[in-house]
């Protein structure tokens, strides 16, 4: 089982991302789970989410503490103590952003760190700071968890032909690297 | 078989709902609940499903609404959570008391103060004396599978309550996951159109509903209300079976049983917290413990004596409740399983746990912690300390 905690703020379309992720998994033959959790519901509030992929039936129902995956969709979270603890040694974060891993602080056990300015993909395509289906783009190739192409019909299926071509776009632009 | 979607844990109480045809649906929004009637009201709008939609202006007037039209002898659904139930509270306890049979989502939630909107069972544990039907759910196809049970249960002639289909608040009800969600002639052959005798209001034959009635005539009712729910254990027990002939899962009736064959050691569980529980019994048994696990399906009526046997011979129990019993410092099922056994001091060691109030996680960690306890103390008879999840 893969267990992956998304960090953003409320609006940035954690949620429906992680319920395509879930669909994708799904429709792959794979069992998948959300759960989020939200502080107050509105617009900028800190939005957790916990995303599990097994092949196995999912029985936990719970927070993820000891992520492999960290997914930071606003990189603003970075400086929240809650933002990186847990994540396993070697694990994977991905982040929104246009600095560097060294600025954003990523702790030195991660083994794989991958960057992409999905705002400015979400801007430029959508025509606003939604960046959830850019990041799935950079989710997708750093973790290789869902099979590309099911993931991007199903979000196509869910949003529409430009945030497909968001997250493809993303996922030419994610800058992955291996430590 | 049905088909393989993926849900969130309040569309899967819609979904179920809408299966079962109901005539009336009315509901008033209020977190974590309020996906459950907007998503059946899109049903309603896009002519999915033939149910009249009443928009009402409180959880009071939601449950008065479906009263009335099961009244009419109608199949009714309604959702509600914590501050909601506790506004209902009037015509929800005249619901079972007048033998009326439907279900009720409740994602549950914690009662303020202080405010809160996060998950907690208190409010369904709060109206475990109000004469209703309680199952609890571990995960997004219980949810369907049981409203689907429910209004089976609850229109068993031997029955006539009414069914609260209970789900923790975040945890279940926001939870998105894959379900087997029945087809629609699956579930008609499974569940009838409804029939009551007892409850038709009809301007051809006007007749007074509910007049005042003294003492000793009401004892008669209260005692058949409770044989009713004496009943109902055998009913569920049957509707679980035929349910599981028919769908292929089985839940194992009012309780279930995970690993507790060779038991030393059970946790007791009930609702969202289960499936954690198992893999916590699982990395105790990796650890060398003899532990396993009893899900409490339904608080309401409490299966005690299936509780009794399924501890019976065992050296140790604790029950977490996800809600307190003010007045015991213990939780409410946990003092209910005590009054199931016989003898308890001298059999077990035993204690309450409680976690999970409020949102706060129950975490792997937290209920091996449980198991760990219980097995330290295994060999010495009498009541623990209460264990609190508590963060520092």
């Amino acid at each position: 089982m893969k267990e992956i905690r998304l960090h953003g703020r409320g609006g940035q379309g954690v949620v429906k991302a992680s319920q395509i992720v879930v669909r994708a998994a799904v429709a792959g033959g794979k069992n998948g789970q959300f759960i989020p959790f939200f502080g107050v519901e509105r617009k900028g509030s800190p939005v957790f989410g916990y995303l599990r992929i097994s092949e196995e039936p999912i029985r936990r129902k719970m927070q993820v503490y000891e992520p492999e995956i960290l997914v930071i969709m606003d990189d603003s979270l970075v400086g929240l103590p809650a933002t990186y603890a847990g994540l396993k040694d070697g694990g994977i974060v991905v982040i929104n952003s246009v600095k560097t891993a060294e600025e954003l602080g990523v702790p030195s056990n991660a083994g794989e760190i991958a960057i992409v300015d999905a705002s400015g993909i979400a801007e430029e395509l959508i025509g606003r700071n939604i960046p959830n289906t850019s990041m799935l783009g950079a989710f997708a190739k750093a973790s290789g968890l869902v099979d590309k192409e099911v993931l991007f019909t199903e979000i196509e299926k869910a949003f529409g032909a430009v945030n497909r071509q968001a997250a493809e776009r993303a996922y030419e632009e994610t800058i992955v690297t291996k430590k | 078989m049905g088909k393989k979607v993926v849900l969130t844990g309040n569309y899967s109480a819609s979904e179920a709902a809408a299966l079962c045809r109901p005539d009336l649906i009315a509901a008033y929004p209020i977190t974590p609940q309020s996906s459950v009637v907007e998503y059946l009201a899109g049903m309603v709008h896009n002519g999915k499903i033939d149910a009249n939609l009443v928009q009402v202006e409180s959880e009071h007037s939601a449950c008065s609404v479906v009263q009335g039209a099961v009244a009419a002898g109608g199949r009714v659904f309604t959702a509600t959570s914590a501050q909601g139930l506790a506004l209902m509270y009037e015509p929800y306890f005249r619901m079972s008391t007048l033998r009326f049979p439907m279900v009720m989502a409740l994602a549950t939630r914690e009662m303020t103060s202080p405010e809160t909107v996060w998950s907690g069972q208190q409010d369904a544990m709060s109206v475990r004396e109000a004469g209703w039907i309680q199952v609890y759910c571990d995960g997004n196809q219980e949810i369907v599978d049981m409203v689907i049970q429910g209004y089976k249960i609850a229109e068993n002639e031997k029955v006539l309550l009414p069914v609260n289909v209970c789900y923790d608040g975040f945890y279940s009800s926001h939870l998105t996951e894959g379900v087997d969600l029945p087809l629609q002639e699956e579930v008609d052959r499974f569940l009838p159109a409804v029939h009551f005798n007892h409850c038709v209001l009809d301007p051809e034959k006007p007749f007074a509903l509910d007049p005042l009635t003294p003492g000793p005539l009401m004892m008669k009712y209260r005692k058949s209300h409770l044989d009713a729910m004496e009943a109902a254990l055998t009913v569920i027990e049957e509707v679980d079976k035929e349910f599981g002939d028919q769908f292929g899962r089985y839940y194992g009736g009012a309780i279930s049983e995970y690993r507790t064959e060779d038991a030393d050691v059970v946790i007791l569980t009930i609702g969202g917290m289960t499936g954690t529980g198992m893999d916590a019994v699982d990395l105790a048994r990796e650890q060398g413990i003899k532990a396993g696990l009893v899900k409490i399906r339904f608080a309401r009526p409490f299966p005690a004596k299936r509780i009794a046997k399924a501890l019976a011979g065992k050296k140790a129990f604790a029950v977490i409740d996800r809600s307190v019993s003010f007045g015991w410092s213990t939780g409410p099922m946990y003092m209910e399983t005590r009054a199931a056994l016989t003898d308890v001091d001298d059999k077990f060691a035993h204690f309450s746990a409680i976690g999970g109030l409020g949102g706060a996680d129950i975490s792997l960690d937290r209920m091996l912690g449980t198991i760990k306890k219980l097995d330290t103390v295994k060999n010495e008879p009498g009541q623990k300390e209460t264990q609190w999840y508590m963060t520092d």
